[in-house]
């Protein structure tokens, strides 16, 4: 039924522009150049006020219809449940009924509920089709009697045309609107349940035992302090991999490679840039991680099979490219002038590069670094593979830890219950991890921007 | 006093002298150095890429091949392949047609000899039956995936000298697979099923189709929405958008959406098109859309950056004719931009493609065995199909999963080429 929609409206707007240009072309048979717009304008004008709305109108019917009709259904019932989630269940047996998808015997009530479901949701959506083609009937006598030689159809299409790039661009806006209100929303309602305090000093992280009734308030279990320590710690090492390869890849590229090279090794760590996380994720598995046990056989030290170095070193891989090209950046925005007065002088490359332009690139490196930083936190597949599940304060990096990110995914994959503290303890620690990264990105950019300048 | 004494000059430098030639030679081998090490970085970096490819192609390759056992079925003239329920006697007619090869077969050996075949080949044999009704009560060649042990076996990660008990093939299976074998009844051709089955619990019948599928709607959806509003964001903002600190906000915005991490992206896909507008989970519409949040600000910024390119010159030209600044716009700028635009959105399609995390948060790793008849139907996608193989314990699930991380690199390697190649054939140089 929506793409059915879709297609009205497409084929309506298409009808409009013509049924617009056809006005338009005869008003200019009639008036000649004193026309003010082209007659295509004419067509676009009304093409745009019969399109735009209607399509405006379907997707907020379409978002809430669902809405709407649950609640319709849940008023009618007689006797509900106080609890929310029997409610729930009650709903989505009703819809399973309707939809035919029949598991055991429902009782008459339900039976009529479904019925109702169904019929009301088939008006819903016959409904929208006809208030969607009566608007744009409206629409299209409206704006297409508004055509005459003196109407600035150019103009007011122009001004439609502007509000619809306006509107795109707070898109953006609405994103991290969108994102901040329902990480703050969750975890509020987390933070009800779990004391704010508990939870960023903790040091017992244990939400999976959380699900039974009478754990709910154990204190401690929602402890984020191992869940953080880990985070970091897989970052410091990732970090410690990535940062002296990928500067040291810059530093060769940008003073002493040839040409040659250069367009051999960039396009290299395009490619390692553009491998999916998930591909590193399964690499740690299936060979970093054995290769460590292997080797810390060899030697006589016992490494876990998912120790934060595997997951940390693999991230690290991930990072070299980030680096290196946020490295390269910074050095090539050095002023020549620098680097030529320092040759001149009779320094190497080598310590023109050590001694002028590293110091002069440093803030930017730096900055380089701390995004690194901030996707080392952030990243969410290798960790998810490779790294643990259960939160461990320690600072061996042979042992196994869990972080952030693989937390808010096991805390929330196959379970939607959206009261259990379990659930809602993903967006808590969502919200850590956004405020983190934000923070981290707002200071890099502005270290970046700062030293940018000063040679501008 | 004389001035020449007040201002002496430096004595002329010895560079020949013993200790200049070692300061200078020490110099250079500092320099030496920095650059061995330099050279070392770059192929730590190299090598790493290189063994990541080499182990995912050794591990991948086998699953390019499936073994296939053809088997000889005699259907029993009394059958119903439309039947639901004929599945179990389809079951007795594979074990018993395996049986006849073998004069030997005891009653109690019919489970394990029918276990030389995929679990599923009774239903295998019923849909062929059923499409093609005339075979009832002849006699059918067919050619059967062999199950995961089998298949391990013929392929070589199983062999013959592990001891019986540690591993899952047993020796009176391989004493009938060996006489399988030197009748010619096993082969092993390119495994189509890799690209045309949905997902299995059973490694041999597992393929990708339903994660492509999946995975071409949601970048549909991406596409469709991030588009056309990046283009419109991009070009309100670098031609059209009054300095202002609202711009600014905009700007900030975008700049810091691009560095969100993708879980956040999950977690606002799941908070707010699953729970508050109550999307389906696991569909590819929902994913789509995440998808299209989180290439939205790539697409602004590369796209700005073509505006950028275009000469200003063009504007001011257009500009001078009497066109509107809307028409210098689209008539102009924007399709001299357009190449660059395109080759920067198949790249940002390509990250997306790539993408995990938030998908596994709207539910996109569920257990789907059939690919999605529409945006609304729940479905996996490469990476997250990808992900699903690689944390199920089956062992012929190694290799299915490099092979589909190499059939994912394969599509990314494709978008980036006809990206470069975009760029190389319709990009101007002004």
């Amino acid at each position: 039924m929506a793409g059915l929609t879709f297609l009205l409206i497409v084929a309506l707007t298409a009808i409009a522009y013509v049924v617009g240009r056809a006005t338009g072309s005869r008003i200019l048979a009639r008036h000649g150049v004193a026309m003010h717009s082209l007659p295509g304008y004419h067509g676009a004008f009304v093409a745009a006020w019969v399109g735009i709305p209607a399509l405006v109108l379907v997707l907020l019917w379409l978002l809430l219809q669902g809405t709407v009709v649950d609640n319709l259904i849940i008023g009618s019932i007689p006797d509900l449940p106080d609890d929310v989630g029997e409610v729930q269940l009650i709903l989505s047996e009703i819809k399973n009924v309707a939809a035919g998808r029949i598991f055991s015997e429902p009782t008459a009530e339900i039976e009529a509920a479904a019925a109702r479901y169904a019929a009301w949701s088939t008006i819903a959506r016959w409904a929208m089709v006809v208030v969607v083609l009566a608007l744009m009937l409206v629409a299209l006598f409206i704006a297409r009697s508004q055509l005459s030689h003196r109407y600035r159809a150019r103009n007011n299409f122009e001004l439609v045309l502007s509000g619809l790039m306006i509107a795109c661009s707070v898109v953006a806006i609405a994103t991290t609107i969108g994102i901040v209100a329902s990480l703050v929303f969750e975890a509020s309602r987390f933070f009800a349940l779990v004391p704010i305090t508990d939870f960023l000093f903790g040091l017992k992280w244990e939400p999976q035992i959380a699900l039974r009734e009478d754990q709910i308030a154990g204190a401690g279990a929602f402890g984020a302090v191992p869940v953080f320590a880990g985070t970091l710690l897989v970052a410091a090492i990732a970090m410690l991999v990535a940062t002296p390869i990928g500067l040291l890849t810059a530093i060769y590229l940008g003073e002493f490679a040839s040409d040659t090279v250069r367009a051999v090794v960039k396009p290299i760590m395009e490619i390692l840039a553009g491998v999916p996380t998930v591909v590193y994720g399964f690499f740690a598995v299936l060979t970093v991680a054995p290769a460590m046990r292997q080797a810390g056989g060899l030697i006589g030290i016992g490494v876990s099979p998912n120790s934060a170095l595997a997951a940390g070193a693999v991230m690290g891989i991930m990072i070299i490219p980030f680096i290196s090209s946020l490295s390269d950046d910074a050095l090539n925005a050095v002023p020549r002038a620098m680097r030529d007065g320092s040759l001149a002088l009779g320094a190497t490359p080598g310590e023109t590069m050590i001694r002028v332009l590293l110091p002069a690139a440093l803030p930017g490196i730096v900055g380089g670094i701390l995004l690194g930083v901030s996707r080392a936190i952030g990243e969410t597949m290798i960790v998810l593979m490779a790294a643990g599940l259960i939160a461990r304060l320690t600072a061996n990096p042979l042992d196994s830890v869990t972080t952030v990110t693989v937390q808010i995914v096991t805390l929330l994959i196959g379970d939607t219950e959206f009261d259990s503290p379990k659930t809602l303890a993903a967006f808590a620690l969502g919200l850590v991890l956004f405020i983190v990264t934000l923070g981290l990105n707002v200071v890099a950019l502005r270290v970046v921007r700062k030293y940018r300048e000063q040679y501008d | 006093m004389t001035v020449a004494d007040d201002h002496q000059l430096p004595r002329p430098v010895d560079w020949s002298a013993p200790d200049a030639v070692r300061r200078r030679r020490s110099r250079h081998a500092a320099d030496r150095r920095l650059q061995w090490i330099g050279i070392g970085a770059i192929s730590i970096a190299i090598g790493l890429l290189a063994v990541l490819i080499t182990t995912l192609s050794f591990s991948g390759y086998r699953a390019f091949v499936q073994t296939m056992i053809t088997v000889d079925f005699t259907i029993p003239a009394d059958i119903d392949p439309t039947d639901p329920r004929s599945s179990r006697r389809f079951r007795t007619v594979v074990a018993d047609s395996l049986a006849a090869k073998f004069d030997e077969v005891e009653r109690s050996e019919l489970r394990s000899l029918s276990q030389l075949l995929t679990n599923n080949a009774p239903f295998l044999l019923r849909d062929h039956v059923a499409a093609n009704p005339s075979l009832v009560g002849t006699t059918v060649t067919l050619a059967i995936p062999a199950a995961d042990p089998v298949d391990q076996f013929n392929k070589g990660t199983i062999v013959r000298e592990t001891p019986e008990d540690r591993r899952r093939i047993s020796d009176r299976q391989i004493a009938w697979f060996d006489t399988l074998d030197a009748e010619g009844r096993i082969a092993a051709p390119f495994n189509w099923g890799l690209f045309f089955n949905a997902d299995s619990r059973f490694p041999e019948l597992a393929g990708l189709s339903g994660a492509i599928v999946g995975s071409f709607y949601a970048l549909l959806v991406c596409f469709l929405i991030s588009f056309p509003i990046g283009i419109a964001a991009a070009v309100y903002l670098e031609e059209f958008a009054p300095a202002n600190r609202w711009t600014d906000l905009i700007e900030v915005n975008i700049n810091n959406l691009a560095a969100v991490p993708s879980i956040v992206f999950g977690l606002l896909g799941l908070a707010v098109f699953l729970n508050f507008f109550g999307l389906p989970r696991s569909a590819p519409l929902v994913g789509g859309m995440v998808l299209a949040l989180m290439t939205l600000p790539t697409m602004i910024i590369v796209t700005r950056a073509a505006l950028k390119a275009v000469p200003p010159s063009i504007r001011e030209a257009a500009l001078g004719v009497g066109a509107s600044k809307h028409q210098v716009m689209t008539h102009h700028v924007l399709p001299l931009a357009m190449p660059g635009i395109l080759t920067g959105a198949i790249i940002g399609l390509a990250q997306a493609l790539g993408e995990t995390a938030p998908l596994l948060l709207i539910g996109m790793n569920a257990f789907i065995t059939s690919p999605p008849g529409g945006l609304l139907d729940a479905s996996t996608a490469l990476p997250t199909q990808i992900f699903i193989w690689a944390d199920s314990p089956e062992r012929g699930f190694v290799a299915r999963t490099s092979a589909g991380i190499l059939v994912l690199l394969g599509f990314l390697i494709v978008m980036n080429g006809v990206a470069i190649f975009l760029r190389q054939r319709l990009e101007r140089k002004w």
